[in-house]
């Protein structure tokens, strides 16, 4: 009996692995491997559904001594939707990097990723989770320096040094829990974790760590050079998942294992970053000069909304409220993946057929691609938040916890952030209608665009509308 | 039972062609016409069968809840049935005229993919059961109209696209924020015959008169509301199906629907008439009246002075919406149907004059009675059903609003219909003077020949004389079985109760 868990982890290292040996091969088994590590990630999130939640030990060592896998929904949601962005991704990037030098060395990093992802959302010991921060980080740079200018390497050495440092200041965080209590299984520390001064330093170490890695603002400063000049593929990886991983795991900490210590005022903290992030992110945006800068700068506000939440859900009311609260969450970060994976891989196509991306020079560029504009159209409106997407039933639901529990204040930034956004994604879409003569087929290079469209749709129709069975997912 | 497929079916027999569309190449002309035929067709028949379902008291409803207290309804009751009918039949109508408009023209299949998804997003208006459908498929009209104004792709097109774009969504967030605030206070928004508030506790009041405001002005925006209504006549540049279904069936009326929907069905109008809450309405739809009829006084452009027509005929919907009393009502929401059937006539004309002559300016109408006799004919029934002159089916309205004013006191409104009445004459009789009896010059701006024995391409000539004819219907046959005032005072007795 295969370990559905334990599959989840093994399909992308092995596709790692085997691409290292065989090298000629790479699309071909990359787009195995990824199809392969697809299904298992929706089979375990369908078993979660039927089941509440899968664990299992490696190899049958017990913990404290094995390594083991845990997926609650939370987990399994964020699996689904990583893997279906990462198949996407690479479906993508077989078309990408067919002719590119960059293929060597794009597919075992970014199998790399994948698995140190997966793994990371497997994670149930906080040392696991460092250890596959990092992996995560290192893979996740080298990637980004794939495009081999000069402007990528030192974006993506400052992001490598900074994700470092990130990661130190997690470990710091742990290693004090570590002499604490002994412990490093998530459940048990949570269990015994009580307020005091290293327990609040673990807790700000930890949290601080990863807001960094997760590019919250102020401490957002590495991410657009870093995203904005890797290649457009990783730019999706990167700004899709990468980011989310950092704060699903600040969310994770904050719920799971700091619940008892971690109080009110720091929830404002964070929400107050965020909503900052947020306005600061967004204005950004509307004014980069470049297709992925703006992309990039997008991907810092909507970490912003993801902050935001915190201090909502530490004022919710009741049980009920909070756990609309968690949907709300999911539904946003699900929605963000795919969107802004789809919308990096459309900003690469019209890219490559510019030869740059300067929004003001683009000119009939989009019309003449009418099937990567349509997805830029379709995860700019879950980027803005229009209805039916997952962002809109998110935003609704923060709008509304605000006005209950009396912050009003953060009424106002949604609006403004919401308008803001409208901005920069239609600044773009407006270039879509020029007296170019019409393009003959609506799609040109039917994997390249198809990955991105779908999974465009796939955020703009797909998961608001599944609101309920992923509520179901998530026990509530 | 609930039938829980048919409203549904309804907004998918247009939006699933539309999707199709997107993909086709662009040359496939006859499978992309026989998509968008097949969808009107298709839908106007299930809307026929939705009609004889709701007059029999048959319920509709497709529901699904995403999350407790987040549901989406699409239901059927005898307002949203109006209204169905109404985008239905002129859609059709419609998409022949832009058929025939666009023959030759670049980049159909996205025209015609975004004309499809812009009526399924209408039609989900009207069928919506709760606040929340609505604005979720409110939003979905505003980003699938954005592609149709800026489809020209001028640096005109592109401006009146941004302006429309930030005047609508800004509208959108306001409106999302009102509802939000509301929900909150009182739970799941589904639209109720007689309203929902009036039993909520006194001490909310002043925050419903607060939301009230914030719902308004996100509503007023697409009816084009004074002060809000500074993107129409922006939205003027899209190509003339695109106005003809902005101003009479789509994102106008949308806007207007809301407003009756917020009066009747969430607020309750008798609970909005005691907040003072009706009187702000009236108050702003009379200044929209006047405003609109006075600027439209002063445009040359044809289709500017039919924006600020409806600028100015739009808000007689909530001006009816604003007086208590039954006949009001009737009046207001019957006009709903009125205004689409006249203006869409008088924009398909208007499109038949500049693209046969090259005519746009009213100041290039002498003697075009003459080379295009039908095409003036319908436009002469439209203009005097804006007047409301009887038997064109303005004239209903104007009675029915002018009686219900009179029967709630309101004697300000009779005055306001009269003064606006001799306006709308004042900028519409000139222009039938110049086409009837004004000598044409010696050559038109820019004449184009069709090869037909008709003066003009019959896919240009029959939707306005088809949409003229319902006109005078509507008027001529008002007291007949399921004729719009008949239906719209099924609406009322149910709102107001034996």
């Amino acid at each position: 009996m295969l370990d559905p868990l334990a599959l989840a982890v093994a399909w992308p290292l092995l596709g790692a692995l085997s691409i290292t040996l065989l090298p000629r091969w790479a699309a071909h088994l990359g787009i195995l491997a990824a199809v392969g590590a697809t299904l298992s990630a929706l089979g375990v999130a369908f078993a979660v559904m039927d089941s509440g939640s899968l664990t299992s030990e490696l190899g049958g060592w017990k913990i404290p001594l094995g390594i083991g896998l845990r997926a609650d929904g939370l987990a399994a949601a964020f699996l689904a939707m990583v893997n279906l962005v990462a198949l996407g991704v690479s479906i993508h990037a077989s078309v990408y990097f067919a002719d590119s030098k960059a293929r060597h060395h794009f597919w075992p990093l970014w199998f790399l990723l994948w698995t140190a992802l997966n793994a990371l959302w497997l994670a149930r010991d906080l040392f696991n989770l460092y250890v596959t921060l990092e992996l995560m980080g290192l893979s996740a740079a080298a990637l980004g320096a794939l495009s081999g200018t000069r402007e990528s390497i030192s974006a993506n050495l400052r992001y490598l040094l900074l994700g470092l440092a990130g990661s130190m200041t997690y470990l710091l965080g742990v290693a004090l829990l570590y002499v604490a209590y002994g412990s490093l299984d998530l459940v048990q520390v949570a269990r015994s974790l009580a307020p005091g001064p290293s327990s609040a330093a673990a807790c700000a170490l930890m949290i601080g760590g990863l807001s960094l890695k997760a590019a919250l603002f102020p401490l957002h400063f590495w991410l657009p050079p870093a995203h904005a000049s890797a290649p457009a593929p990783v730019s999706a990886a990167l700004s899709a998942l990468v980011v989310k991983a950092a704060i699903y795991l600040v969310l994770r900490l904050w719920l799971d294992l700091f619940a008892g210590i971690a109080n009110a005022s720091a929830a404002m903290l964070l929400g107050l970053l965020g909503g900052s992030a947020v306005l600061w992110g967004s204005w950004q945006a509307l004014r980069a000069e470049r297709l992925k800068l703006l992309a990039a700068y997008s991907t810092v506000a909507q970490i912003g909304y993801l902050a935001m939440f915190l201090p909502l859900i530490a004022a919710a009311a009741d049980e009920r409220g909070r756990a609309s609260l968690l949907v709300a969450w999911v539904l946003l970060a699900l929605t963000h993946g795919l969107a802004k994976a789809s919308f990096f891989l459309a900003t690469g196509l019209v890219q490559k057929t510019t030869g740059h991306d300067r929004i003001a020079e683009l000119g009939g560029a989009a019309q003449s691609l009418p099937a990567a504009t349509f997805a830029l159209g379709l995860a700019g409106a879950a980027l803005i938040g229009l209805p039916p997407s997952g962002t809109f039933f998110a935003k609704w639901i923060l709008i509304q916890a605000a006005i209950a529990s009396g912050q009003w204040w953060w009424v106002p930034v949604i609006m403004l952030g919401t308008l803001l956004a409208l901005g920069y994604v239609f600044r773009l879409l407006a270039r879509a209608f020029t007296r170019e003569p019409t393009p003959p087929h609506f799609v040109t290079s039917a994997r390249a665009e198809l990955s991105a469209l779908l999974l465009a749709v796939l955020a703009m129709l797909g998961v608001g509308l599944a609101a309920r069975p992923i509520a179901n997912l998530l026990g509530v | 039972m609930a039938d829980p497929y048919l409203p549904l079916a309804i907004v998918l027999s247009s939006a699933l062609p539309g999707a199709l569309i997107f993909f086709l190449d662009e040359e496939f002309h006859r499978l992309r016409t026989a998509l968008n035929l097949f969808g009107a067709i298709f839908k106007l028949i299930l809307v026929g069968w939705m009609i004889w379902g709701v007059f029999h008291g048959h319920v509709y409803l497709s529901h699904l809840e995403l999350l407790p207290g987040l549901e989406l309804i699409l239901s059927a009751d005898a307002l949203s049935v109006l209204f169905v009918t109404l985008s239905t039949v002129l859609w059709l109508v419609t998409t022949i005229y832009a058929i025939g408009y666009l023959e030759h023209s670049p980049n159909r299949s996205r025209f015609f993919g975004f004309f499809s998804l812009c009526v399924s997003a209408t039609v989900g208006i009207a069928l919506s059961g709760n606040l929340l459908t609505f604005i979720v498929f409110y939003e979905i009209l505003t980003l699938a109209t954005y592609p149709l104004v800026a489809h020209r792709g001028t640096p005109e097109a592109d401006r009146g696209a941004r302006i429309y774009l930030a005047y609508t969504m800004t509208g959108g967030v306001v409106l999302l924020t009102g509802a939000v605030w509301l929900q909150t206070l009182i739970g799941p928004l589904n639209f109720t015959q007689g309203g929902l508030l009036s039993t909520a506790p006194e001490s909310l009041h002043p925050q419903f008169i607060w939301i009230f405001f914030l719902l308004l002005a996100g509503l007023g925006v697409k009816a084009a509301l004074v002060p809000l209504h500074g993107w129409l006549p922006q939205a003027m540049v899209a190509p003339a199906p695109v106005s003809a279904l902005l101003h009479a069936v789509a994102v106008v009326k949308a806007g207007a629907f809301g407003i009756v929907r917020l009066v009747y069905d969430l607020y309750g109008v008798e609970f909005a008439y005691g907040l003072g809450l009706l009187d702000v309405l009236g108050a702003f739809a009379a200044a929209t009246i006047l405003y609109g009829s006075l600027k439209a006084l002063s445009q040359d452009s044809l289709k500017k002075r039919l924006a600020y027509s409806t600028v100015s005929q739009v808000s007689y919907i909530a001006l009816g919406a604003s007086i208590l009393g039954p006949i009001a009502t009737i009046g207001g929401l019957v006009h709903l149907v009125h205004q689409g059937l006249m203006k869409i006539t008088l924009f398909f004309c208007a499109g038949n004059y500049a693209e046969t002559l090259g005519i746009h300016q009213v100041s290039e109408m002498n003697g075009v009675g003459r080379r295009l006799p039908w095409t003036t004919l319908a436009l002469t029934v439209g203009a005097l059903g804006m007047i409301g002159v009887p038997p064109v089916a303005g004239f209903v309205t104007k009675w029915y609003l002018g009686l219900g004013a009179a029967d709630a006191g309101a004697y300000w409104a009779i005055l306001l219909l009269i003064a606006s009445s001799l306006l709308n004459a004042a900028y519409f009789l000139p222009i039938l003077y110049r086409a009837w009896f004004r000598p044409p010059p010696p050559s038109w701006p820019e004449e184009h020949r069709f090869p037909t024995r008709l003066e003009t391409d019959p896919a240009l000539l029959w939707p306005p004389l088809i949409t003229a004819v319902l006109s005078l219907g509507a008027g001529l046959f008002a007291a007949a079985p399921f004729s719009p005032l008949e239906w719209v005072r099924l609406i009322a007795a149910r709102e107001y109760g034996p």
